[in-house]
This record gives structure tokens, sequence and C-alpha cells, in this order.
């Protein structure tokens, strides 16, 4: 977990110019960051390589707009870490 | 090339699904408004249009890719550049290449070249979603086959070429 947030963390510092030191896990990336959609897509891109995976943003956004999620259980970055960490299970079994 | 209509694209050269590189050859015409603000007496191929033309090449490969059932628009070009003048008459060759296929969004790479030097690469980044009208789509598949795009065992459906605009 630790390991995955250093690595979002400092994809987000370095993608958005955000200080690092502002980045906590408790960080929303829309509301607290002020990330917006196309900085998101930089972020996802820089995330998908790093670890290997494809974040189902399209899904996760109809979720969201449909009112089956709220955009804290993506857009946290604890819980954007956590669906990182899964994603990453997933595909090693 | 046909400027006024955005036309970009004349002809595909290669194709390669599996590597996932596009290949497009496309010729800036003599004449065009374009060249009497861009510049008089030194009408130049406009920057942006260079982006442009491999920004159009990068979707034509993501289109046939996704077997046109999506579309896909520019949402940003990084590390763009424009390395030399190019001007009425020129043939760009431009090379697309995908580099990675994201949830909503790819990323490709794509760079021009006249005669075989390098005239323009950049970054690409593509934002794809389902086509917001069948129009679109049709317009795309005319546009598929009007430059010479091979199909091969892509499924389309035909009926929506009647989408066609009157100009292709």
């Amino acid at each position: 977990m630790s390991t995955t947030f250093e690595t979002v963390a400092n994809i987000i510092a370095e993608t958005c110019d955000i200080p690092r030191e502002n980045i906590t896990p408790e960080s929303h990336a829309i509301d607290d960051l002020g990330i917006d959609s196309l900085d998101f897509l930089d972020i996802a891109f820089a995330i998908d390589k790093a670890f290997g995976i494809k974040l189902p943003l399209e899904s996760w956004t109809q979720e969201v707009n449909e009112g089956k999620a709220t955009t804290e259980q993506y857009f946290v970055l604890k819980n954007l870490c956590a669906r990182i960490d899964e994603l990453i299970a997933a595909k090693s079994a | 090339m046909r400027l006024e209509y955005f036309q970009m694209i004349d002809k595909v050269t290669e194709l390669d699904l599996e590597a996932r590189t596009l290949r497009t050859a496309n010729t800036v015409p003599c004449e065009s408004p374009i060249f009497e603000g861009h510049f008089p007496g030194h009408p130049l191929l406009p920057g942006v249009l260079l982006f442009e033309i491999m920004a159009q090449s990068c979707g034509m490969l993501l289109l046939r890719l996704h077997n046109y059932d999506r579309m896909a628009f520019l949402a940003s070009v990084d590390k763009g550049k424009l390395r030399t003048f190019v001007v009425p008459g020129q043939v760009i060759d431009v090379f697309a290449r995908l580099e990675h296929d994201g949830s909503g969004y790819a990323r490709l790479k794509a760079e021009g070249r006249v005669e075989g030097k390098l005239v323009c690469n950049a970054d690409v980044t593509l934002k794809t979603m389902p086509f917001p009208a069948p129009e679109l789509r049709g317009y795309l598949l005319s546009t598929a086959e009007r430059i010479g795009m091979p199909m091969g065992d892509a499924v389309i459906d035909t009926v929506e070429r009647a989408g066609n605009l009157t100009h292709v």
C-alpha cells in the first residue's frame, strides 16, 4: 500500500506540478488537489504504465454519473491505491 | 489533402495491426486560400495543421484497431515539435504508433517526414467514446474507404454508411 501510494503521489506531483508534501492518502484528487479530467488522463497513463494495469476509468465515471458510486470511492488517493492494488492482484492471479 | 474540409489524409500506405502502427501519405495542395494569409509571398502549411495531420493519422489507426465502434477526439499534444517548413506540393509521410490503449483514452506517438527528413513529431492523447452521432461513424467509414484503409476482417455495419457527407 505505501509503495503504491508513494508511486501514485510522485506521479501526481510530477504530472500536475503539485508539491509532493501537499499530497496525502486522504487527498481527494479532484476536490483537494484540483485535478481535472484531462490531467487525470495523464495520471492514468502514468499509473497504467507504472503498474502494468488498465484503470477502468470509463466504468468508474459511469458508476459515479449514475449515482452507483461516489467520487470518494475512486478519487481519494488511499481508495485509488486500494483499487490499483486490487487490479495488480487480479493481474497476478 | 483538402485543407478547407480538414481532410488531411490522402492515402494509407501501411497498416500493421500487430505492431499497432499506421503510415499515411499526404500531399500539401499547391493552391489553397490558406496560403493567401499564411503567408503572402511565402506559403507555408500552418504548424497547427501538421499537428492535425498527425492527430488524424493517430485517430484513423485507433478507429481501425477498435473496428470503428468508438470515436476518438484529440485531447492533448505533448512534446510537439515543428522542425522545418512544409510548403505546397510536398508529400508528408506520417507514421503513427499506438503506445497505450487505456480506458476511454489512448496515447500514441506520431511523426511526419518529407523526403525522409523529420519535419514534425508529437505524443498524442485521444479521448475515446461511443459515436455521438451515426452520421459521424458513416463519414469516418467513408473516409477509411477513400484513403484505402485495409479493412481485413474488420466487422463493419455497412448500413451506417448512409451517413456519408456529400463532399467526401
